[in-house]
């Protein structure tokens, strides 16, 4: 594993374009574009307002700026370096800004969720769509970027609005059977909706791109309900994360469940392995602690670490979350599926330094992650069934079905992991400090 | 003790009652030797002997009367003397009884009657009352047990009822304990959900406040910002094409594309769940065929009776499946094959279970059998082995035993020198003539390895004139090869011409070096041969 020098950056704004050759990122009021090969820098603009809010169009033509304070969103061009775009939401604020898929129109979402406001780069059009609901997830696109939908709120009820990308026609508009909806998010292959509520009720309904219901889904009642909910990349399977530790997997032909995922506190099944990650602190003679010893060679601070695999039964650590807090820190937050379907990544907030993977063909624990601090970001590599990891220090760790390694960046002065991301030809790694970026290429095949 | 009294005064007056039936009793004998009369002996000792001596004087008159008379009158004066208690007596004088102590003696006579009498109706009131008194107890005492018998019941009726109001107390303890866990549980429910519409009321307050803010601001500020967008020049489209009218048209092919694009989801669902489902199918297809070939009875290993009918039964009922079977495999999406086909395999499945079950029952008992078998089968081969190894002996004897007698002939018969040196004569020529048919072997073997040697050093000298003709000719075609590609076309001929000095050159190289190797193999050759020979 080669690692990259570091780079500056703000406020964790640092993306690479999607076809994988620029990368992008944020100092402050600058957004520096680097080519990610070599890593020079290729353009350089200079925004208005520290940058809020950085996007790629999706043909990695165009980049969006959205400066939330100023309510302005400025749109650079990489072909023409000289045009310009800057876009004014005036007195009325702005919240948020999304491009839409075909790369051409900017969506801004008001202060107070007043409406979104559709600007166009091709055409004078600016369309306005009223009463937008403000929840976790209001807005996504369908992935061939042919349709989006969106949820709205008018008289104390949810409504749901699929409008048509290309000329931001409303298709249809129908009640939504949530009490409060929470989010919603369309399945890979574009025909399946998935709406949750918040977490006052379990419920999941999935309506069809026409608007029919096709199924709702609930587990059980008063509880807390529904925390997080993704779909497999083959929409085979919705996995749906509760408040009650468990995840619960749909299946697309009945909508039923198949099978729930628990994370008890022990775990005894024997097909499981689990990695606990256990720091060797460096043995340090007198005689080498010398100034340049210090300075150059880091590995003096930086505790190595290893993964050792405990034997079963193995207790998992658990934080009791505070009953009396609204969003108890207790249920299952994160789901990620593995590109191939194979996997699924969980955490639970109550655990949070431990990270669970599920296999999906048997339908059983595979593997559990334990690391010496709560996991702060994990991503699956868009091609492989190799996960990556970070938990706030100064290493990176990968899971793959071979086993888990612990790599430590090494760079000068400490780099604080704190989120990373997949390149998407899945060769390399974006970590992200809280102040400074590095690249880390990765190998092919991984081993313990 | 009244009672007591009673009975001894009974008694008394009894006796003294008695003492007349008494003396009429003993004095029977006397009387009726005195008087010559008899007492009926029932009047004797019955209680009515004492009412009849209330009837006495009327009808002991007659008795007195006979009792006492005019001859006898001294006699019953000195008896009366004699018996009676008080000290009156009687005093006889002159032959002739006064009066007057006779009636005092009647007067006190009849007054103890009297007595007696009254303590006897006394006594019998008394009994009386003592035998009501007794019926009395008796009764009560029954009463009383039956109480108590009553009571013991409901007493065990009132602990049963408690028993069992002791368990209602149980089970509605748990019951509340559970309900109690309930409470709990739906009360932490309720806390967490009330935080959760705190903090959701709590944030939507904040939003509207600040909007109030905003609002505020919003009329107080005159400069309101417009909305706008300034931009160098307008950029096309993604995919290059011109921007189009919203018209109606537009909005059915919208339409028509997302319905378009549900049927395509559908169609390729509908697709795999096609192939998955014809894919088990065919699965199930071979297991149900391996089961039926499992099944039928073609293995000739031994099994009892009873498996062999229904074995039978299984392989007759295979032929059926497997004329069912092309029959499925047309109708695939028809529900009754479908049905048809998981009935079968289920069939299959539990005959194959139950066969499997019964060869092992068979196998375990087959072990037990063959285990005790074991044992017989090596007995007997014991035996057997044993009278081989006698014969064997026996043979062994006989053979030595012969051998013996034979040097003992040899040795103890008396030959003469001549006989001595024509058998030895005739020994060596037989030796020789063994020698000789030997050697002759031995030289037509040799002859024929030599024939054999010279056929493989031709054989190999031809194979290396060829390897190296077919070497030379590659190299003749990669010259030409090289050659056509080259400007210089005439050094083809001394090319060509090469080979062939270089094949004599060669030849001269290569012989010594394949003499050896000939050798080496004719070596090898003729090791092979003696060894075969051997």
């Amino acid at each position: 594993m080669n690692f990259s020098e570091v780079f500056k950056q703000s406020n964790q704004l640092c993306k690479v374009s999607p076809d994988g050759k620029y990368l992008a990122t944020c100092v402050q009021y600058r957004l520096v574009v680097r080519d990610f090969n070599s890593l020079q820098i290729v353009h350089l603009y200079t925004c208005l307002d520290q940058v809020m809010h950085m996007e790629w169009s999706s043909d990695s033509l165009f980049i969006l700026c959205a400066m939330y304070k100023r309510g302005l969103v400025q749109v650079w061009s990489l072909e023409q370096p000289d045009w310009h775009c800057k876009i004014d939401e005036g007195s009325i604020g702005l919240v948020s800004s999304r491009w839409s898929p075909d790369g051409r129109h900017v969506l801004n979402t008001t202060e107070f969720n007043l409406r979104v406001t559709v600007w166009s780069l091709c055409t004078k059009a600016v369309s306005y769509i009223k009463y937008p609901k403000a929840c976790q997830k209001g807005v996504d696109f369908t992935a061939d970027g042919r349709y989006m939908a969106l949820a709205e709120r008018r008289e104390c009820k949810d409504y749901i609005s699929v409008f048509v990308c290309d000329d931001w026609h409303l298709l249809r508009h129908f009640e939504s059977e949530t009490q409060d909806l929470a989010g919603l998010e369309w399945s890979p292959n574009c025909c399946v909706l998935a709406v949750w509520d918040n977490c006052l009720e379990y419920k999941i309904l999935l309506y069809s791109l026409d608007g029919r219901l096709l199924s709702s889904y609930s587990a059980y009642e008063w509880s807390l309900g529904i925390k997080s909910v993704t779909w497999s990349p083959s929409s085979q399977f919705l996995a749906v994360g509760s408040y009650d530790e468990k995840v619960r997997i749909l299946n697309h032909i009945t909508w039923k469940k198949i099978t729930e995922f628990e994370h008890p506190t022990t775990i005894i099944n024997t097909k499981a392995v689990v990695f606990k990650e256990v720091e060797k602190r460096p043995v340090v003679g007198s005689e080498d602690l010398s100034i340049h010893q210090l300075t150059v060679d880091n590995s003096l601070f930086s505790t190595q670490s290893k993964y050792e695999i405990t034997q079963l039964p193995a207790q998992v650590p658990v934080i009791k979350p505070d009953p009396d807090r609204a969003n108890p820190k207790i249920g299952i937050s994160a789901l990620a599926f593995s590109a191939d379907n194979r996997f699924l990544a969980t955490k639970n907030d109550n655990m949070p330094q431990s990270l669970w993977v599920w296999d999906m063909l048997r339908l059983s624990l595979l593997a559990v992650l334990e690391q010496t601090a709560p996991v702060r970001c994990f991503v699956w590599d868009p091609h492989r069934p190799r996960l990556a990891l970070c938990t706030g220090n100064t290493k990176v760790y990968l899971w793959s079905p071979a086993g888990c390694v612990s790599v430590n960046v090494p760079v000068e002065g400490s780099f604080q992991v704190q989120s990373l991301f997949w390149h998407c030809s899945g060769s390399s790694l974006v970590l992200l400090s809280k102040e400074h970026i590095c690249l880390c290429y990765v190998e092919a095949e991984e081993e313990k | 003790m009244r009672h007591h009294v009673g009975h001894v005064w009974f008694r008394q007056a009894l006796i003294m009652g008695s003492a007349f039936s008494f003396v009429f009793c003993t004095d029977t004998k006397e009387l009726s030797s005195i008087s010559g009369i008899s007492m009926s002996p029932s009047r004797q000792n019955s209680h009515h002997s004492l009412h009849s001596t209330m009837a006495l004087p009327k009808t002991s008159y007659s008795v007195l009367s006979a009792f006492c008379t005019e001859e006898n009158i001294s006699q019953c004066i000195a008896y009366i003397n004699q018996v009676h208690y008080k000290g009156m007596s009687l005093e006889s004088k002159s032959g002739n009884l006064s009066t007057v102590p006779v009636l005092n003696l009647l007067y006190e006579v009849l007054q103890l009657q009297r007595r007696a009498q009254r303590a006897l109706h006394e006594l019998e009131t008394q009994q009386l009352m003592n035998g009501s008194d007794l019926e009395h107890l008796q009764h009560s005492n029954c009463r009383l047990k039956d109480q108590l018998e009553h009571t013991r019941r409901e007493n065990s009726g009132l602990h049963e009822g408690e028993r069992q109001l002791q368990l209602k107390i149980k089970t509605l303890h748990n019951c509340l304990k559970s309900e109690k866990e309930e409470v709990q549980k739906l009360q932490s429910i309720i806390s967490s959900r009330a935080s959760q519409y705190n903090h959701d009321t709590k944030r939507k307050e904040r939003e509207c406040t600040k909007l109030k803010e905003r609002l505020n601001q919003l009329l107080v500020d005159k400069r309101d910002k417009k909305l706008s967008i300034e931009i160098s020049n307008y950029v096309g489209r993604s995919d290059g094409k011109r921007g189009l009218w919203k018209t109606g048209k537009m909005e059915a092919r919208h339409e028509g594309e997302m319905y378009r694009a549900l049927l395509s989801d559908y169609e390729t669902r509908q697709r795999s769940l096609m192939m998955e489902n014809s894919e088990l199918k065919k699965v199930l297809q071979h297991m149900k065929k391996d089961m039926i070939a499992i099944l039928s009875p073609k293995k000739p290993c031994v099994q009892p009776e009873p498996a062999d009918d229904s074995l039978e039964q299984a392989g007759s009922e295979g032929e059926e499946e497997t004329g069912d079977c092309s029959r499925e495999s047309l109708e695939q999406s028809c529900e009754r094959a479908r049905e048809q086909l998981t009935k079968s395999i289920r069939l299959q499945w539990r005959k194959l279970k139950s066969h499997v079950e019964r060869l092992d029952s068979q196998a375990s008992l087959v072990a037990c059998q063959e285990r005790e078998g074991d044992e017989m089968m090596s007995r007997k081969e014991h035996e057997d082995e044993m009278q081989r190894m006698r014969l064997d002996l026996q043979q062994c004897k006989e053979f030595i035993h012969m051998q013996q007698q034979l040097l003992q002939q040899q040795l103890s018969s008396p030959c003469d020198e001549e006989t001595a040196a024509l058998l030895n004569d005739c020994y060596t020529l037989e030796e020789k003539e063994r020698l000789k048919e030997e050697w002759r072997l031995f030289s037509e073997q040799k002859r024929n390895f030599e024939r054999e040697r010279k056929n493989f050093t031709e054989a190999a000298i031809r194979l290396g004139h060829e390897r190296k003709a077919f070497e030379e000719d590659r190299a003749a075609w990669l010259k030409t090869q090289f050659s056509n590609m080259t400007p210089f076309v005439d050094r083809k001929r001394p090319a060509l011409s090469e080979p062939h000095s270089a094949l004599a050159v060669s030849e001269s190289r290569l012989t010594p070096h394949h003499c050896y190797a000939i050798h080496h193999v004719q070596k090898k050759g003729l090791k092979c041969k003696f060894h075969n020979m051997k």
